[in-house]
């Protein structure tokens, strides 16, 4: 099964609708990360409303994908995780540190923009003015 | 959350018991469809939606192991009523795969032998009421149950 990414600007949108496989999530992180390559896009809103379950597996992809975003020069914002899968996560030890988070879809936006703005306030500062 | 992991329940003091799902796991998919089913047997008892996510996130643990590690396995569900009103989930993963050479390790928060962040088993004995594994060459069986008062 393929999940789709929406691309609004250099925002990425992908809404997670059904449970999925380990190999669907895998190759969803592998369309992310090359979209990432090509330097299409700035960040990514991923929206999980769809999932009841994140067990440790699911977990790991969603927090390697997130590193290896940044690790590109974009940013990630999670939404729409249900509280039942968010007190599991806890209870399992398994926190999705280091994860920006949004209620829904719409906020994740407003996030990432607000992310995206403070980070290239960042490296505009760092740089020499010529 | 259920540290009291190795609490026993005695047997004697189940009423009745019923097998309540049976999924026979080979591949991918059929993770979700176990997964699916023990969350549906948790929500007909009346446990909560937080037992029903807990239960529902240990079979996906238990069941990916037998998948990866054991070559596919079965997935039994079955639900007993104890004297006093108790209500017992009880989820039964076999596999007829190498089999878990240290099970003491294997529980061991971080060991992996698979490439893994050796975090689901950990996840099953915290998110359930207890969790026993018996293990050899060409038969594992791990087992997992919630129990609530209705
Ligand atoms: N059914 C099984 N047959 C053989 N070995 C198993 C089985 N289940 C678990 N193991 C062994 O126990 C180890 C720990 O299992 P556990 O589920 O805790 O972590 P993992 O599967 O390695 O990683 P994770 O579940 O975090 O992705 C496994 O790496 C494997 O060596
Ligand atoms: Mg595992």
């Amino acid at each position: 099964m393929r999940i789709p990414i929406l691309r609004l600007g250099r925002i990425l949108l992908t809404s997670v609708q059904t449970d999925l496989t380990d190999d669907d999530a895998g190759q969803l992180q592998a369309e992310v990360l090359q979209l990432f390559h090509r330097d299409v896009a700035d960040g990514l809103v991923l929206d999980i409303s769809g999932l009841d379950v994140v067990d440790s597996y699911m977990a790991r992809l969603l927090n390697e994908t997130a590193r290896m975003v940044r690790m590109m020069g974009g940013e990630v914002v999670l939404t729409g995780m249900h509280p039942m899968v968010a007190l599991t996560l806890v209870e399992m030890g398994q926190e999705i540190i280091g994860i920006q988070t949004a209620i829904d879809l719409e906020a994740g936006v407003a996030r990432l923009r607000e992310v995206i703005h403070a980070r290239d306030k960042r490296t505009t500062q760092g740089r020499t003015t010529p | 959350m259920h540290h009291a992991a190795q609490r026993h329940e005695p047997k004697t003091s189940t009423v009745s018991d019923r097998v309540d799902a049976i999924v026979t796991i080979k591949e991918q998919t059929d993770i979700l469809h176990a997964r699916s089913a023990g969350r549906e047997v948790a929500r007909q008892l009346g446990f909560g939606t937080v037992d029903q996510t807990r239960l529902a996130t240990a079979i996906s643990e238990m069941a990916r192991n037998a998948l990866n590690y054991g070559k596919g396995g079965t997935c039994t569900i079955v639900t007993e009523k104890g004297q006093d009103g108790r209500l017992t989930i009880r989820v039964l993963v076999e596999d007829h795969g190498p089999g878990i050479a240290d099970v003491a390790l294997a529980l061991k928060p971080g060991f992996s032998s698979g490439g893994g962040l050796g975090q689901g088993l950990p996840a099953v004995r915290r998110l359930m009421d207890h969790l026993e594994i018996d293990s050899q060459p060409g038969r594992t069986t791990v087992v997992a149950t919630m129990s609530r008062r209705p």
